[in-house]
């Protein structure tokens, strides 16, 4: 098990917690209450990955430039 | 040119000039003979100082031809010339005065074909490829799912959109577009601007910082797409931190941003595949996860439930644990008795043995060997003393024989007479000092006789006693309480009363009765 609080976890760290957790209560060779404590974990992976995934939100700005090219700040894209 | 009068040289009629009209002449006849002239040749050495001109030698095995390109014409370029570049060169002949030299002014440059172009790039991609930009082991990996995606292209026309459809479709995340010239001679420049750009953002600053880029650019002919196989992009793409995909032309072009690129993405749409993962197939991992989860735990309870179960049913019962022991208490317990008998008997048997020697025989053997050696010993003892006392007697009687009896009887003979001697004396001294003590005694008898107090009683006096004590005085016969008078033929006894006469007439005796001694 990681070190790394859930909540900070980015989605593919969630998912391969997750993935790993699943994996050690299939195989069955976990004690019965480190199953629960990894079950509770699972849960929470789970909740943090579909959170991630809710968080699916489109948002597209182009960056203006200035003379020399630097950027200068953004402007939203539509109609693409 | 006066001089030139006065000492004038035979068959020099020909007009003058000067360096400059000369030079002047030369510049007017070339430039009017080759105004406009194409020029195939290899790039030789090129320089381009900060005036912004760029100078470059054109050569073939024999020549070398100078070439200038203004700098306004410079910036235009589609391909710059690089050294060892073949090119076609288009621009007007020219000279330079002030170093007596001709050269080209190109108005344009262009690789010498498709060969010359591939030609170039294979050279480019040599010298990456052997400094390891394309080294599998540099690829970065994709984020699983970037936050943010800086695309890299042009803000209008049909890549921007196809990608954003197809992120639309898989995963809408954030987008950032930095608009690039995608050909043209600002291409290079801007696309290499864009990259760097993207990565001096820092996390969190002002505009997020995307962690996964795409350069992106459509289908065009090879020149069009010559951009992304300058060096510079290439480079700048290689040095990206962020990972970044490219996705330049179509499937079947291949530019040099490619090979240093992340992951090359044939087309636009796939670089948006190659972006972000599905999100509709990953709630349905998510859920498929969950389902795993609840049934891996509802089945590790379940199997240690039926381990349990069977553990259990292996349990022996706790009768038959203990029957096996109480059985081998029975048995102990059987042979406790005759175990204990058996162990007296044995200790019996050694104290016996022990105790054989001790008993009877041996002890009686010995007594009687010691009262055996005792009677050999008195055996020897009572002659032994008589041999001894025979042998004293010897020796005795040889003492005996020794003494001369007649002697001694002679000597005792003698004594006995000079004692008998002595003894009649002795015997007659005695007599006649016994017959003078004897008449001595009686003169002293008499006198005391006469003398003593007894007598004078006789002649009236008497004597006062009381208590076994003389009364001599008045006094003394006051005190007393009894008084005894002794007269000569015996006493009268007085209590309490007193006659006066009595007490005058009672006398101090002269003399205390008793007698002095015989001697």
């Amino acid at each position: 098990m990681s070190e790394k609080a859930v909540e900070e976890m980015s989605f593919e760290e969630a998912m391969a917690a997750l993935e790993g957790v699943v994996g050690q209560l299939e195989r069955g060779d976990v004690p019965l209450d480190q199953s629960i404590t990894l079950y509770e974990r699972g849960a929470e992976l789970k909740k943090r990955c579909e959170a991630k995934l809710k968080e699916a939100e489109e948002k597209v700005h182009a960056i203006t430039l200035g003379e020399g090219g630097q950027p200068t700040g953004t402007k939203p894209v539509e109609g693409l | 040119m006066s001089d030139l009068f006065e000492e004038p040289e035979t068959g020099v009629n020909a007009p003058e000039f000067t360096v400059t009209e000369i030079s002047g002449a030369v510049k007017r006849t070339i430039e009017g003979s080759f105004s406009r002239v194409r020029v195939r040749g290899e790039v030789g050495r090129v320089s381009k100082p900060r005036s912004g001109h760029l100078y470059l030698d054109l050569k073939d095995d024999r020549s070398v031809l100078s070439g200038i390109i203004w700098k306004g014409v410079a910036s235009k370029l589609q391909t710059l010339p690089e050294e060892g570049m073949e090119v076609i060169a288009t621009g007007k002949l020219t000279t330079f005065g002030g170093q007596s030299k001709y050269q080209m002014v190109i108005e344009d440059i262009a690789p010498a074909g498709m060969g010359a172009l591939m030609a170039m790039l294979e050279k480019r991609k040599a010298l990456l490829a052997s400094e390891g930009l394309f080294a599998p082991e540099r690829k970065k990996p994709l984020p699983y799912l970037p936050e943010v995606i800086g695309v890299v292209t042009s803000p209008s026309g049909a890549v921007i959109r196809d990608i954003l459809h197809r992120l639309r479709d898989r995963f809408p995340r954030k987008v950032l577009i930095w608009p690039v010239a995608v050909q043209g001679a600002k291409c290079a420049p801007e696309v290499v601007n864009a990259i760097n750009g993207f990565n001096a953002m820092t996390p969190g600053g002002a505009l997020p910082r995307p962690d996964l880029l795409i350069v992106a650019r459509g289908g065009g002919s090879i020149e069009d797409l010559w951009g992304f196989n300058e060096e510079s992009v290439a480079r700048a793409a290689a040095d990206s931190e962020i990972p970044l995909i490219s996705a330049v032309g179509h499937e079947t072009d291949t530019t040099l941003i490619d090979f240093v690129s992340d992951r090359r993405a044939p087309t636009p749409t796939a670089a948006a595949e190659h972006a972000v993962p599905v999100r509709l197939e990953l709630l349905n991992w998510v859920s498929e996860q969950d389902a795993r989860l609840t049934r891996a735990l509802t089945q590790a309870v379940s199997q240690r439930g039926q381990r349990l179960r069977d553990v259990a049913r292996a349990l022996p019962k706790p009768e038959a644990l203990i029957e096996t022991a109480s059985q081998r208490l029975d048995v102990a317990t059987a042979r406790l008795d005759p175990a204990l008998r058996q162990t007296v008997q044995v200790k019996r048997i050694a104290l016996e043995q022990r105790s054989a020697p001790l008993k009877g025989g041996a002890l009686m053997q010995r007594v009687r060997h010691e009262q055996d050696r005792l009677k050999v010993l008195s055996g020897r003892a009572a002659p032994g003393l008589s041999r001894s006392v025979q042998q004293k007697r010897q020796s005795l009687d040889q003492r005996i024989a020794r003494l001369r009896i007649p002697v001694l009887i002679q000597d005792i003979e003698r004594k006995k007479e000079k004692l008998n001697t002595i003894s009649r004396r002795f015997s007659l001294q005695g007599k006649t000092q016994l017959s003078k003590w004897e008449a001595k005694l009686d003169a002293v008898t008499r006198m005391h006789q006469t003398l003593g107090y007894k007598e004078t009683l006789k002649r009236g006096y008497a004597v006062v006693h009381s208590d076994d004590q003389v009364i001599t005085s008045k006094s003394a016969a006051e005190k007393a309480t009894a008084l005894e008078i002794e007269f000569h033929d015996g006493r009268v006894a007085f209590a309490e009363e007193k006659t006066k006469t009595a007490a005058k007439s009672v006398k101090k005796p002269t003399k205390p009765p008793e007698q002095g001694s015989l001697f």
